[in-house]
């Protein structure tokens, strides 16, 4: 059972000129208490996936296809309709949790509007309660219960964050760089939360990231988001041991951690996405490209163990037109276009 | 309370770039506006707390530390954006702690600075070209146009920015992160310098482009001679790109020593800490989850004894158990607990813990009103009992209730001092309390590091 479908979603950005396309025809299954992560590098889109599946798109953004929750589509709601849905089905922790607390309302405060405007029934005993409840299993002890923002650490204050949306138990909780902005073992302390959800809240989760270590250790399965569009989807295991596209290989290849030996770069850089490259977005900086990678779009293919792939070199042939999968001829990229 | 642990050491053949002795960088802080007003302090934050190392020439020294170690103040420091408050810093010999502003800009063109932002690095209203050839006007050094807009694109050409007709007159908007980065490189290259202390300069930028900005750095301070001063917390990257790595923790370097001597067997419980909290992308391991509690305490009122104490896993008797240790105590246990109808008698029954937010090793607490200090006795005895193996219970050396008072005290804490161990320094009590009851750092050397012979 899947808690959330999403179904060739596109998100275009308005610009003056011709439009950015941030989410260009990706569909994307969340299942009931799995962990999914989103994994991209800046400016592939995930960011806006995450807020298009949320219905938060800032003005100016356009969304077509379908987000299917609950055998509704969340295109296309009213923002009434959403604000309803946000918060006791579908929840949403940011990469900055001061920018999201209110510096004047105390942390009970918080909760006591968030239950009352979402499970008005509550009583007042009940509602307390639940928030010291879930303060408590994110680690905030009730003895600060009454104090204000600022008295928190970073840290603190995403525990209470992610306290505020799980107070709710939505079904699914987005979290967009939960710990970028904090340091490495506070890090590893929400991540152990949040990959817990499933056992002690069933929430299944989406967790945007460009770690592809937090991925490794937090995520059932990922997603892989390059200009635009999910390339690679699968357990998180399969793809880690034996990824499908290039671009996920060069960028497991790219990242720096203690078992590195050699470090490696992806020549070139991400595609501008107003006007994105014909054929495969990777094509420009992939090892394999073939003449075909420049010409056409791949269509997607699945493979074994539910895992899917948007690459020639895996098929299918009756789309590669004749001479189709010689090697690209091309020019070669400078030192620091990559940059 | 630190014993004065710096002799002077006779001069080794190559003296080191950079000699750090004893360093601290203090900030007053004021509290709320009415003592603003009088001009009242209400604390002093430790930011740089009795620092002691020295960057040798042509080595990449690794510092670091989470946010609130100090790392990034001990780099401001040594450029001099920030007044040492006390110590001594050597440039090449010379003393530029307190140095005048005019004369520390002379010496600036010999230590420069790549920061963390790239895009907060470089003006908006500059070319590239102007900017990178910016400080050669400053210094007036170069005010010949043609021959500044020929260094400048040599520069540009050497940090992979080629042709550099393509970047010398767009602006830093036109440029993408790693290539802002590069420029940053470039424009701090422009004066020679000797020693670059880079903060951060890779950790705003995409993991396809750190790599490539890493592996320019190592080329350029092979052509150039430099030294690096490579200021971070990502001790992946740093594996890479050190020679030696000192590790912060609230204002002290806990542990310093060659770069593989630290990978492979790290000593401080701190150091283990950080390496076993790195995210690696192998998904046969799971989120590490006996990783240090809570997050760096507060520099205005650091822990008393070792500053990592509280957080630690081995911590014991001398580590300068407190007051607000046992605060966290019963605070942890009632976030365990939250939610269940005890926990509010439980409270209640300790009141306020305001007192022991101020440190102290002797607690004394009284009964509230129709409460006994022997149930307050009862409730710790119980939390000691659910986790006996919490490293708390080490620090306790008297717990009884007494006339109506829950009185407690713990063992009298002891500041461990940086001391050698096994190739490496460490500042921990796990290591060389066996000799003396406080470690001494190594006579040899000032830094307490074993010297390498060499």
């Amino acid at each position: 059972m899947s808690v959330l479908d999403v179904r060739r979603l596109r998100v275009f950005y308005g610009t003056p000129g011709r439009p950015v396309r941030a989410v260009d025809d990706v569909s994307l299954q969340i299942g009931e208490g799995e962990v999914l992560g989103l994994v991209g590098e800046s400016g592939s889109g995930k960011s806006t996936l995450g807020r298009g599946i949320l219905g938060l798109l800032p003005e100016g953004a356009r969304a077509d296809g379908e987000v299917l929750y609950g055998g509704r589509n969340l295109v296309g709601l009213s923002q009434k309709e959403l604000r309803r849905l946000r918060g006791p089905d579908l929840g949403l922790v940011f990469q900055e949790p001061m920018t999201r607390l209110n510096p004047l309302l105390r942390i009970s405060d918080h909760f006591r509007e968030t239950l009352k405007q979402h499970e008005p029934r509550l009583s007042d005993d009940e509602r307390r309660r639940r928030s010291l409840e879930t303060l408590g299993r994110m680690g905030i002890p009730p003895t600060r219960f009454r104090q204000y923002p600022h008295e928190f650490s970073g840290g603190m204050r995403q525990r209470i964050m992610i306290a505020l949306a799980l107070v709710l138990r939505p079904k699914l909780l987005v979290a967009d760089e939960p710990t970028t902005s904090l340091d490495v073992i506070v890090e590893g302390q929400i991540l152990a939360l949040l990959a817990d959800l499933k056992r002690n809240f069933d929430t299944a989760l989406l967790l945007i990231t460009h770690n592809l270590g937090i991925v490794a250790e937090a995520c059932d399965r990922m997603a892989v988001m390059y200009a635009g569009k999910i390339v690679e989807e699968g357990p998180v295991r399969d793809v880690f041991a034996d990824a499908a596209h290039p671009y996920t290989r060069e960028l497991l290849r790219s990242t720096i951690s203690l078992e590195t030996t050699e470090l490696h770069s992806i020549p070139g850089a991400p595609p501008d996405l107003i006007d994105p490259p014909p054929g495969c977005r990777f094509h420009p900086r992939c090892p394999h490209a073939m003449r075909v990678c420049a010409e056409r779009l791949p269509e997607e293919q699945r493979l074994e163990g539910g895992r899917r792939v948007q690459c020639w070199l895996h098929g299918p042939a009756r789309g590669i037109p004749a001479g189709g999968e010689l090697p690209l001829q091309r020019q070669t990229i400078g030192v620091a276009d990559e940059a | 309370m630190r014993p004065e642990a710096i002799v002077d050491p006779p001069e080794p053949a190559a003296a080191p770039l950079v000699s750090i002795r004893d360093l601290q960088t203090h900030y007053s802080i004021r509290g709320n506006f009415a003592e603003r007003l009088v001009g009242r302090e209400a604390g002093v934050v430790h930011a740089v707390d009795g620092v002691t190392l020295d960057i040798r020439r042509g080595e990449v020294l690794g510092l670091v530390g989470e946010s609130g170690s100090g790392k990034t103040t001990l780099g401001r420091t040594l450029l001099g954006l920030v007044p040492a408050t006390g110590g001594s810093v050597r440039f090449d010999g010379q003393e530029i702690a307190g140095l005048p502003e005019r004369r520390m800009r002379e010496l600036r063109r010999q230590i420069q600075v790549v920061f963390q932002d790239p895009h907060a690095s470089l003006n908006p209203a500059m070319t590239i070209g102007q900017a990178v050839g910016h400080p050669l006007q400053i210094h007036g050094i170069e005010r010949n146009r043609a021959r500044l807009r020929l260094r400048v694109a040599e520069v540009l050409e050497r940090v992979g920015l080629a042709p550099a007709e393509q970047y010398l007159d767009k602006y830093p908007t036109d440029l993408s992160g790693g290539q802002k980065q590069r420029a940053v490189i470039a424009r701090a290259l422009i004066l020679d310098p000797v020693l670059l202390v880079a903060d951060e300069p890779v950790s705003m930028l995409d993991m396809s482009v750190r790599a490539k900005i890493l592996e320019l750095m190592l080329a350029l301070k092979r052509d150039f001679d430099l030294t690096y001063l490579y200021i971070t917390h990502d001790l992946a990257t740093a594996r890479f790109f050190c020679d030696r790595i000192a590790i912060m923790y609230l204002g002290r370097i806990v542990e310093i020593g060659p770069a593989p001597a630290i990978y492979a067997d790290p000593k401080h419980p701190y150091t283990r800490a950080l390496l076993r909290a790195i995210p690696e992308p192998d998904p046969e391991r799971a989120v590490p989850r006996d990783l240090p509690r809570g997050e760096v305490p507060d520099a205005a009122q650091p822990p008393l004894g070792c500053h990592f104490h509280p957080r630690c896993p081995l911590a014991f008797e001398p580590c300068g158990w407190e007051s607000r240790d046992l605060r966290e105590l019963l605070e942890a246990h009632w976030a365990r607990l939250a939610g269940e109808p005890d926990v509010e008698e439980e409270q209640a029954l300790f009141g306020d813990l305001a007192p022991l937010g101020r440190p102290s090793t002797e607690v004394r607490l009284a009964a509230p009103r129709g409460r006994s200090a022997e149930e307050m006795l009862a409730l710790l005895e119980r939390i000691r009992r659910e986790a006996s193996d919490e490293p708390f219970w080490r620090g306790v050396r008297r717990l009884e209730a007494v006339d109506g008072h829950l009185e407690l005290d713990f063992h009298e804490p002891q500041s461990p001092q940086l001391a050698a161990s096994g190739g490496v320094a460490v500042e921990c009590h796990l290591y060389g309390m066996s000799t003396a009851s406080v470690a001494q750092p190594n006579r040899d050397s000032p830094t307490g590091e074993p010297s390498s012979g060499s």
